[in-house]
């Protein structure tokens, strides 16, 4: 699996479930039987944001994660990635103004 | 499990002591009536109890799990598929995004059956089979057992269903078949799963000859290491990674945090194999009120207090004593409980009296 493109459009897959939780959400997905956590609230924003920004690094800035914070974000969006629980989008929903 | 890079230094575990939010895992037995009379029957099954929960009062408790968004109901038994509205409720829980593993012992998995599982993503199968040979099998199921175990295995074979369970109580008869019933599951396509033999129900009669000795508890524990991966075990052997680093699955135990059961007339416990007074927390008959804001009302044994303490989540009415993580001590406060049959004053935890404690010293 190529590294995770934090400039490209994701989104959950469609058979994910998720939960919040006091410490952040359960994520379940019906079709691989497992169960994900996401132990941090601007985590789950940022995940919940996925359809609706251009890109995962939008998602991110707009749930509230600063720039020097990126890179873990991308490496629990990655984790997420690999597992399938969010999938990319194509094409994109919002494509750019040219 | 698997869990993204963590941000915080939080350990899931941690959370898991206050309780979530609602079951991740809920075990619903949905009747008592059973074609077979296996003697370690967690819940001495065999005959339908006339105050069994309807076919609506069913569907009601499946829009509420729904409502708390629980992911799937574990329905077992008796012999689930033995009510006449077994499908119909599967049904309905589907519809509902609330995806269903059920436990049977294949006597209604017929090649139709067996088609219908096979093209529904929200549907797991687990055949019980406590032998990989009909002579150990029928032993403890009763005869012919095996056979109809087989048969339903075949079933969902040619109807094309992968990855169905295998699900095995480890016992004193059986351990030494580990291999034999990995190569089992292999060949059919299927997943192994391995649990503990409870001293619950039945189990409790035919303890002292079916658990499994120390000796085997350690092949058992040395054989999950080596294959656990591929190996379903949920929390049934936290209590031998005392043997050494912990097994993979869940380490802790998850009563009325994690899991809690439902049972044929609708009681609510928080622990699957302590169905007893003290581990009630209500009934799902039980009248809920509705909040003033217009959201959907909430059953009371459904709702969880705004307090963190586990013994006030949904589904544990007093503090447990004899859950916790998966040190030797807390494995053993478990097997110290009463209700499990082996009570011992002594304080402790590592002088547990209890046959299955990985970490047990001689008494004196």
């Amino acid at each position: 699996m190529p590294p995770f493109d934090m400039a490209r459009p994701w989104t959950l897959h469609p058979q994910v479930a998720v939960r919040p939780e006091p410490f952040g959400a359960l994520l379940y997905h019906f079709g691989t039987r497992r169960l994900s956590f996401l132990k941090d609230r601007r985590l789950l924003a940022a995940v919940q944001l996925l359809t609706d920004e251009p890109s995962a690094a939008d998602a991110c800035r707009t749930a509230g994660v600063h720039d020097h914070e990126l890179a873990g974000y991308r490496a629990a969006l990655e984790t997420l990635a690999t597992s399938r629980m969010i999938v990319q989008r194509t094409p994109p929903r919002h494509p750019e103004a040219p | 499990m698997t869990s993204p890079a963590p941000l915080r230094p939080a350990r899931l575990v941690d959370h898991f002591q206050y309780g979530l939010a609602a079951p991740i895992c809920l075990t619903w037995e949905l009747t008592y009536a059973c074609n077979l009379s296996c003697v370690h029957c967690l819940s001495s099954s065999g005959r339908r109890d006339p105050r069994e929960l309807t076919t609506d009062e069913c569907k009601a408790v499946i829009d509420e799990l729904e409502r708390m968004q629980v992911f799937y109901v574990n329905i077992g038994g008796g012999e689930p598929t033995v009510r006449p509205d077994f499908w119909e409720l599967v049904d309905h829980a589907t519809a509902h995004r609330v995806g269903v593993k059920f436990s049977t012992n294949g006597i209604r998995i017929t090649p139709d059956a067996a088609r219908r599982l096979a093209g529904s993503d929200y549907v797991d199968v687990q055949l019980s089979l406590d032998g990989a040979t009909a002579d150990v099998n029928d032993a403890v199921r009763g005869r012919g057992s095996y056979d109809t175990a087989l048969r339903a295995m075949e079933n969902l074979r040619a109807a094309g269903s992968s990855g169905f369970k295998i699900s095995v109580v480890a016992t004193r008869h059986n351990i030494g078949q580990l291999d034999e019933f990995k190569a089992l599951a292999d060949s059919y396509g299927a997943q192994l799963r391995l649990t503990r033999l409870r001293p619950s129900g039945r189990g409790a009669d035919v303890w002292d000859e079916l658990h499994p000795t120390a000796e085997q508890q350690r092949t058992l524990y040395d054989w999950l290491v080596e294959h656990g991966e591929n190996v379903l075990t949920g929390d049934s052997f936290f209590h031998l990674s005392a043997y050494g680093g912990p097994l993979p699955g869940l380490n802790l135990c998850g009563a009325g945090r994690v899991v809690c059961l439902i049972d044929p007339v609708g009681d609510v416990y928080a622990c699957p194999f302590a169905i007893h007074d003290t581990f009630k927390a209500g009934n799902v008959r039980d009248d809920g009120t509705s909040p003033p804001n217009g959201t959907p009302p909430r059953r009371s044994w459904a709702r969880r207090s705004p307090s963190r303490s586990p013994s006030r989540s949904w589904a544990s009415p007093t503090p447990c004593p004899h859950g916790g993580r998966a040190a030797p001590r807390d494995a053993c406060r478990w097997s110290r409980t009463p209700v499990c049959g082996t009570a011992s004053p002594r304080s402790g935890g590592s002088r547990s009296s209890s046959p299955t404690c990985a970490a047990r010293r001689p008494a004196g």
